[in-house]
């Protein structure tokens, strides 16, 4: 295939194939099919946010983080202690939520950007770790182990409640899903992401070129975080609950193994990877409590022997794409 | 004072411990870059296979240590040999999910051959109590885990040092292609080293559960710790591993003592501190 | 007659709108939400033998109605998860009743549920205080820190006699209520707190923190710290520093002296004085036959998780049988209110006003009984109820 000039080539990328919107008109269906299934795709929808704003750091910049959770944790904890200190608006708290996980990403971003490799890996996790602890000594803000008490949020335009069908839940997860995935697919086929792209590949090259890699890095490490924030908040206001375990570790390693289970770099990797890995662990765990963690790992195992480079990256090899 | 040096010793003891459980982590990650996050299911399975066989056959506990290793070193190499061996070529990606699959089928194995139930061991008498030397505590199982890892960190060095299969470790770790190149079978120096490896994380782990306990989540609960030391030692040093396991059992046992509320934070921010120090580790090459 | 025939009729509306199109005729369902896999495996399967037992032992049928389960498992705590799940055993599996709960936080996270579909919920476990206020239809058969500690502290000030003493938590939301509930029965009961310490939860080794315990050489010193492995560590801690469990009174809730602990801290328990509600070797007649249906079905002892979910059970089939097999939650949560029966701990009841458990604290102390090491009760409080919902009431 010849290249066409960069431009081209780019805009070529972001034309909608029939495969994409028929998969974004499927995410509807479960309103029509599956209504008593819309709590679990909520969080499906929730935990796709997040998996993708990972895979803007790992999949197209390189960074690989063990504590990415430190941001849905922290748009998850802001959403909730407003909510229940000053008013439970939705949409602004979700906004706020976002933005200050976004402050948080800034931040480290400096930190995060002169680093590579396992010394990268293991600060991520460290602060990760860190931002958990602090949490856990504040219990008088987040409520400590027994999860922030007394979040409550109103009804979504003053209309919809939050209830136990998940109908307004799903709804408000899988529009935040859409838009941030347009911003994602905005950013990643735009000039930006082919540096970033660079960077990933060769980090010594890209400053010779005159990219400033180091402004790039924090650039994507801010945006992401603030997806990974609206997550958070995303998941505090539909289920009306935040707790430690939103900045655990735990959440953090399940969220890598998801992006790298659908694929990583490949924008609807962590889409995918988050709907199989959560329909397979509700069934499993539905027909097994208490040993479905085998068939998961064996699940994983299995992908990584016939799927290399993730389920996506398994269908590329067998069904070539202009991906 | 006599609470400093107890501190110091105590942290010392702990040390080492997370350094048997670590050092074949940090020699088959710096050698081969295979990311094995499974490592510490051998660890798990050097515990129970103590546990089964003191409980079940009346073994002395000193004798199910050697048995400990050999078990974890043999599944290793099965692993190794059906599974990890496609996975050289791969990803780092791949790797990790490669080996947490193998970690939740081990965590879940064990929940379902032994029991969700905390495991008793009973060390044998001479192990109990402590010896009291100017005011401070030695317990003596801690003196036994300090002489043990030192032994073990000799015999590794000793290896590495003056065998000639320590010779091709030691190549292959600095320049994989040469050394093929030079007519060195790397892939059977580093299954005879992922074994090793295996079988010392097993050992510790046989090591450890009479100190620290053991249920089936012990293989996701160490892996923290382990791969903290790993990254704060350097990968592939054994003088790392040493040095990082002795820093952050006393940091973590003084930040305790000294400071409470500090609690887990000290041995993060001491990582966190180290790496942003020195990114390649206290010892590391690259 | 007419309030017999209003009562048949309103009892039928409401067992016509509580059942849905795929509920099976007669079926009373029942959701048990446990954390069945992961770091508190355990104690759920341990629930989930009480559970089977009560079921084998009674028939799975009640008032005429057919039990069924369906099980789903948190992971370990895992609030938006445990409230999903909820959320779908109503929507879904349309259950009537939801049961089971090891852990706070998921409680907590149910309770909302429990609240809006107005499901009668027995909470078999999880112990912090406020659950039970968090949903009307929450009933709990198991304890509550409060319940235990707070009593524990007024018995070591004025039975024990213990003038001063150093407390050790883990630092996390139930180490916090037991300090706190500790501290406040030993107070007020004239005793004195000379330091307190909080370790943190996730604590392989506790060496430090008994070394500066030492170093104050307290009368007493208290410790809360969760069940599974830290137990034996810290045992082993006490014993390597010299802490003689004889001379220095340990104090600490049941979980530090469970069969596995003892076992690997060996005669270093001796002499560790705890507060629980249910032993094993409680000296009771039913007790005696429980445990020895518990070991026949599933080889080892049963603990408070298993006796949390057989006395579940037990509230569920009684209410059942009183409402005569109704299954809404209002009836179901009424019948439970003042329900009181004889337990394999002791006698038990669920007060009225709280729907929280009243029951009888026992005092242990480890001792070698016939060359075994066992937990001996030697004292009792009886009737306590939840000190902490009394006070807030005030």
């Amino acid at each position: 295939m010849e290249t066409a000039p960069p431009h081209l080539h780019l805009h070529a990328q972001t034309r909608w194939s029939s495969l994409e919107i028929a998969f974004w008109l499927s995410t509807l269906l479960p309103f029509a099919l599956l209504p008593s299934y819309l709590q679990l795709a909520n969080q499906i929808a929730v935990t796709a946010l997040f998996a993708l704003s990972l895979d803007l750091i790992l999949g197209y910049a390189g960074i690989v983080s063990l504590g990415h959770a430190a941001f849905f944790g922290v748009g998850a904890y802001t959403a909730g202690i407003l909510s229940k200190y000053l008013w439970g608006e939705p949409l602004s708290l979700l906004a706020i939520g976002a933005l200050a996980a976004g402050v948080v990403g800034y931040a480290t971003s400096w930190i995060i950007a002169y680093f590579r490799h396992l010394a990268l890996i293991m600060i991520t996790l460290g602060l990760g770790l860190l931002l958990y602890e602090a949490a856990n000594s504040a219990s008088w803000l987040t409520g400590g182990a027994d999860g922030l008490q007394g979040v409550s949020i109103r009804p979504l335009f003053g209309v919809f409640p939050f209830d136990l069908y998940g109908r307004t839940a799903y709804a408000y997860s899988l529009l935040a899903l859409f838009l941030a995935f347009l911003v994602a697919r905005r950013v990643i086929y735009s000039p930006f992401g082919l540096a970033l792209r660079g960077i990933r590949e060769n980090p010594l090259r890209m400053p010779a070129i005159g990219a400033p890699s180091r402004a790039h890095i924090r650039k994507i490490y801010t945006i992401a975080a603030v997806m990974a924030g609206t997550a958070g908040a995303l998941i505090a206001e539909t289920t009306e609950s935040v707790s430690l375990e939103t900045l655990s570790f735990q959440r953090s390693a399940d969220v890598l193994v998801i992006l790298i289970l659908g694929g990583a770099g490949r924008l609807y990797g962590g889409i995918l990877g988050a709907i199989i890995y959560m329909v397979a662990r509700d069934q499993f765990s539905g027909i097994n409590p208490q040993y479905w963690y085998f068939w998961i790992g064996l699940l994983l195992v299995a992908v990584v022997m016939f799927l290399p480079n993730g389920i996506l990256g398994g269908f590329a090899k067998f069904f070539p794409r202009k991906a | 004072m006599a609470g400093f040096f107890g501190v110091l010793f105590d942290g010392f003891a702990y040390g080492m411990l997370l350094f048997l459980l670590s050092v074949g982590l940090s020699v088959t990650l710096g050698m081969m870059n295979f990311i094995n996050l499974a490592h510490c299911s051998f660890g798990m399975l050097g515990g129970y296979v103590t546990v089964t066989l003191m409980e079940r056959l009346g073994w002395p506990f000193l004798a199910t240590l050697p048995a400990a290793f050999v078990a974890a070193a043999a599944l290793s190499m099965v692993l190794e040999r059906l599974l990890f061996r496609r996975a050289y070529r791969a990803g780092e990606l791949d790797q990790c999910l490669l080996t947490i699959g193998v970690v939740f089928m081990s965590v879940a194995s064990a929940a379902y051959i032994w029991g969700t139930v905390q495991q008793p061991v009973q060390l044998p008498d001479y192990f109990s109590g402590s010896l009291v030397f100017l005011g401070v505590n030695f317990a003596y199982y801690r003196l036994f885990l300090i002489a043990t890892a030192l032994a073990v960190t000799a015999l590794l060095v000793a290896g590495l040092e003056w065998t000639r299969f320590g010779a091709q470790v030691r190549a292959a770790v600095d320049n994989q292609r040469m050394s093929r190149g030079l007519g060195i079978d790397v892939d059977r120096a580093f299954a005879i080293t992922f074994a090793l490896g295996s079988g010392l994380a097993g050992f510790g782990g046989s090591l450890a559960i009479a100190m620290v306990g053991l249920d089936p989540d012990f293989a996701f609960a160490y892996l923290i710790y382990v791969l903290i030391v790993v990254s704060v030692g350097g990968l592939a040093s054994i003088g790392g591993s040493f040095a990082a396991a002795a820093v952050l059992g006393i940091s973590d046992m003084a930040g305790k003592y000294y400071v409470p509320q500090l609690g887990s934070f000290l041995i993060y921010l001491v990582m966190v501190g180290v790496l942003m120090w020195r990114p390649a580790g206290l010892f590391g090459r690259r | 007659m007419m309030s017999k025939l209003f009562f048949a009729v309103s009892s039928l509306a409401a067992v016509l709108a509580a059942a849905a199109p795929a509920h099976a005729q007669g079926t009373v369902k029942i959701g048990l939400i446990m954390s069945y896999s992961g770091q508190f495996a355990d104690p759920a399967a341990q629930m989930d033998n009480g559970v089977k037992l009560y079921v084998k032992q009674h028939g799975d049928t009640v008032a005429g109605r057919k039990l069924e389960f369906i099980r789903k498992d948190t992971g370990g705590i895992a609030p938006p998860l445990a409230k999903r799940l909820a959320q779908e055993l109503v929507v879904r599996d349309k259950v009537d009743i939801l049961a089971g709960l090891v852990l706070t936080p998921n409680a907590l996270a149910v309770g909302d549920v429990s609240a809006e579909a107005k499901k009668f919920t027995v909470i078999m476990n999880a112990a912090t205080a406020i659950i039970t206020t968090k949903s009307p239809y929450m009933a709990r058969t198991s304890t509550t820190l409060p319940q235990l500690n707070q009593t524990f502290g007024t018995w070591a000030a004025t039975k024990a006699g213990i003038r001063k003493a150093y407390t050790m938590v883990s630092d996390y939301g139930p180490g916090h209520d037991a300090e706190g509930a500790f501290h406040l029965g030993f107070k007020e009961a004239g005793g004195e707190i000379i330091g307190s310490v909080r370790m943190p939860v996730a604590n392989p080794d506790f060496s430090a923190f008994v070394q500066r315990a030492k170093d104050i050489n307290p009368e007493a010193i208290y410790v809360f710290i969760p069940g599974g492995t830290q137990p034996a560590a810290l045992g082993r801690a006490l014993a390597e520093r010299g802490v003689d469990p004889k001379k220095v009174k340990v104090l600490g809730m049941g979980e530090m002296t469970e069969d596995e602990a003892r076992k690997t801290m060996g005669d270093a328990s001796l002499g560790i004085i705890t507060v629980y509600h249910y032993d094993h070797n409680h000296q009771s007649a039913m007790n005696r036959d429980f445990v020895k249906a518990y070991n026949a079905e599933y080889n080892r002892n049963p603990n408070i998780y298993a006796v949390g979910g057989w006395d579940g059970m037990h509230l569920i089939y009684e209410t059942l049988k009183k409402t005569n097999g109704n299954t809404d939650g209002d009836a179901l949560i009424a019948a439970a209110k003042g329900m009181k029966w004889e337990s394999p701990r002791g006698p038990i009841s669920i007060d009225p006003e709280t729907r929280d458990i009243v029951q009888t604290v026992y005092i242990r102390r480890v001792e070698k009984v016939g060359g075994q090491l066992l937990n001996v009760e030697f004292d009792k409080v009886e009737n306590v109820k939840d000190p902490f919902k009394a006070r807030m009431k005030k």
